[in-house]
């Protein structure tokens, strides 16, 4: 008899009593009740307390912004589906200081090395949970990859104010199971030393959220 | 499922490797007790995760009606198995991973070990996992010459010391930072020399340890916290993103998890997601969590497996007043709410599983017969803490006493004599069976003090209530017992009879004293 036969044979045996399958209570909050407002000021506030760095500006002040941080990276790693007005503050090519902007796409996929020599990435988010400051990715254009939020050692998140719920259960209804997801909660950190926190181990050091109003 | 299974009414197979103690946990306490260092850490941790844990879940208006739902929610995935281990294959089979299923630790291991030669890699990177633990998979590895690179700071620190994991959640809670540096200096070969034993400092050097290992491994081992049956998706939940690295840079991914980790449905999640964070670092959420449904095209491994593993869990199964202990989601918070757990520490336990979900997994996985494993029902002092912290509501102090009558039902069948156990069971059935009995015994109640000395504390009692007293002493019985002194205080006119010789400790002592 295969393994996976002896298995369930086993666990219908064990089952034997036919234990009655309850119904789920689901009498917790499944819906948001804070108000837009209320639920940005609850996000900023659990991701500053991660020890993330959070901006909150008028969609037209994000590209500003974004050369306003990226002013020190000399290589940066976007994915395709950036929207790509989101750069435009970013100085010309042949401008001193100018980040070198590398796309990852499905036809130009960078490698774990490319990837290592960059310093920051900027993604979108699908969706953010403000009661627990969780940021969302699923793999779609404007995050990409899973690895590339991974490697560099700064990640800048834009994150659009209408894509801020306030409980999980709101997020996990618009998400698609099945796709490749990241949720992050500030940036790295491990408490595994005398539970004294660290920031940084082995994914990016510095999270900047970016939230655009 | 309908519930018809038509085989033999098969006796439950149970687990192996690491759940089997390797001495039992009275002798192993009584050696753990001694160390003050191990103490005093796990006093603090247990104490600061116990105060956050507090703090997070006061937040939560509806933390109950979470706990409700998980609770149900478990049951549910339980009374169903067969069906939704069967629809979680089909889906992840679906989406190009492959299903591998295992009977218990040897054959999981050998399964693995295929899987890692057949890609021909002789090295791989690991993500902190019970149940890799529980079945010994590094120590396996080893022996058919791979080599397995724990990636969690915590595992990492213990495995470069070649010692155990004392707790689920932190497993090197055990060690302070000086020893961490010590452990460093001496097994990392590209480490500063100039180390101090900062935590950051400490953080960096692992980081830089193992960022090579990560950006060149080809295969990483893996386990899972949730599998969720209607869509196939996997999740791992961590901190540092030595699991982000794992699940998404090799090109094979294994990932072992216990057949009890399935929830019915993707929207379970929402649940889970709430009560494992809060319950475990105290935290609204961890850092970071990972799903994945069998492969991406151009995102992360191509070639994924899971290994569903039994190794005893069926035999938990088929204990009806016990097999609530799968529903547990290895939160750790009944550890840190532990009084026992806070003074021995895990290594105590001896299994993966320590605490105490560990006093009654453990036993159930393995069975109460097993020498070593039968005295972890005994490991508790039954106050409770436990089962008003567990997220998914395991009444764990119930199985506990349920698993001790199992035992002494199973040490019954053996004895022949009467042992002093049931010797001393006669000579209380007969003092509380009137108390006029009673009143005659405690009219020894002064012997004891005496015994006790002038610091009024017994510290070694004879014969089988020697075992109580090897790691407590007890304080002297009182001069007089609670009923000769009510007499004495309202005598008669009460309406309470002075019994023959209650007089005697008269004029000693005015009232019993409290140690
Ligand atoms: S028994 Fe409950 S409290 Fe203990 S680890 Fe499991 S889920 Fe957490």
């Amino acid at each position: 008899m295969s393994a996976r036969e002896d298995i369930l044979d086993r666990i219908k045996a064990a089952l034997r009593d036919a234990p009655a399958t309850p119904d789920i209570p689901r009498n917790y909050r499944l819906a948001t009740d804070k108000t837009a407002g209320q639920r940005l000021e609850q996000l900023v506030d659990r991701l500053v307390d991660y020890k993330a760095n959070v901006f909150v500006v008028p969609a037209a002040e994000v590209p500003a912004k974004l050369a306003e941080l990226l002013a020190g990276s000399a290589k940066i790693v976007v994915p395709h589906g950036l929207p790509r007005e989101w750069l435009s503050g970013l100085p010309g090519k042949d401008d001193a200081g100018s980040p070198a902007v590398e796309v990852d796409s499905p036809e130009r996929r960078l490698t774990v090395a490319e990837l290592d020599a960059v310093d920051a990435v900027v993604t979108g988010a699908a969706v953010a949970v403000s009661e627990t400051g969780t940021i969302m990715l699923d793999g779609s254009p404007s995050q990409g990859r899973r690895i590339i939020s991974l490697v560099p050692d700064r990640h800048i998140c834009v994150l659009r104010a209408d894509d801020v719920v306030e409980v999980l259960p709101e997020a996990v209804a618009r998400l698609d199971a099945t796709a490749p997801q990241t949720w992050i909660s500030g940036p790295s950190a491990t408490s595994d030393i005398e539970l004294e926190r660290v920031e940084g181990v082995h994914g990016p050091r510095t999270l900047d959220v970016v939230i655009l109003t | 499922m309908s519930g018809t299974f038509l085989g033999m009414p098969a006796l439950p197979v149970y687990g192996h490797g690491n759940l089997n103690a390797t001495e039992p946990f009275p002798k192993a306490a009584h050696r753990e007790l001694g160390n003050a260092q191990l103490r005093a850490n796990l006093g603090h941790a247990t104490r600061t995760i116990r105060d956050k844990r507090l703090h997070v879940v006061s937040e939560l208006p509806d933390w109950e009606d979470m706990r409700d739902a998980g609770s149900a929610i478990k049951n549910a995935t339980m009374a169903n198995l067969p069906a939704l281990l069967e629809q979680f294959e089909a889906n992840f089979t679906a989406r190009g991973g492959i299903i591998h299923w295992a009977r218990d630790a040897q054959e999981a291991n050998q399964v693995v070990t295929e899987l890692i030669q057949a890609t021909g890699e002789t090295e791989v990177v690991k993500v902190k996992s019970m149940a890799t633990q529980e079945i010994g998979l590094n120590e396996y590895l080893q022996e058919q010459g791979i080599a397995a690179f724990e990636t969690d700071l915590a595992e990492l620190i213990v495995q470069l010391d070649r010692d155990l994991p004392s707790h689920i959640l932190v497993p090197a809670i055990h060690k302070n930072r000086s020893q961490i540096r010590e452990i460093f200096l001496r097994e990392m070969e590209d480490v500063d020399p100039e180390l101090t034993n900062e935590p950051a400092r400490l953080a960096e050097a692992a980081r830089r340890h193992l960022r090579r290992k990560f950006l060149t491994a080809k295969v990483a081992v893996s386990g899972a916290n949730f599998g969720l049956a209607d869509t196939g998706t996997l999740a791992v939940v961590e901190s540092e993103g030595n699991g982000r690295m794992c699940l998404t840079l090799p090109e094979t991914l294994i990932t072992v998890m216990g057949i009890e980790k399935l929830l019915p449905s993707w929207r379970d999640l929402e649940v889970f997601m709430q009560l494992l964070p809060r319950s475990s670092t105290g935290e609204r959420m961890n850092p970071y969590t990972s799903l994945w449904t069998g492969t991406t095209p151009g995102d992360g491994p191509q070639n994924v497996h899971l290994v569903l593993l039994d190794n005893g869990r069926t035999a938990a199964l088929a204990d009806e007043l016990g097999r609530t202990a799968l529903n547990c989601i290895r939160c750790s918070a009944c550890m840190n709410v532990c009084p026992v757990y806070e003074r021995t520490g895990g290594h105590a336990y001896g299994s993966t599983y320590p605490g105490p979900i560990g006093a009654i997994l453990s036993p159930l996985m393995t069975g109460i017969k097993s020498e070593e494993n039968n005295s972890l029902p005994y490991a508790s002092s039954l106050c409770g803490a436990c089962f008003d912290a567990c997220p998914v509501k395991i009444n764990i102090p119930e199985i506990l006493v349920h698993l001790r009558g199992v035992d002494v039902d199973s040490q019954r069948s053996k004895v022949k004599v009467p042992s002093q156990m049931d010797l001393m069971m006669k000579g209380a059935e007969w003092a509380f069976s009137d108390g006029a009995h009673l009143n005659l015994l405690e009219k020894g109640l002064p012997v004891g003090r005496l015994a006790a000395g002038r610091d009024k504390v017994i510290k070694k009692l004879p014969g089988l209530a020697g075992k109580w007293t090897q790691s407590r002493d007890i304080p002297a019985p009182p001069g007089q017992s609670f009923r000769q002194w009510w007499a004495k205080e309202h005598g008669a006119a009460d309406g309470v009879e002075p019994s023959v010789g209650d007089q005697q400790s008269e004029g000693k002592q005015s009232e019993g004293e409290q140690a």
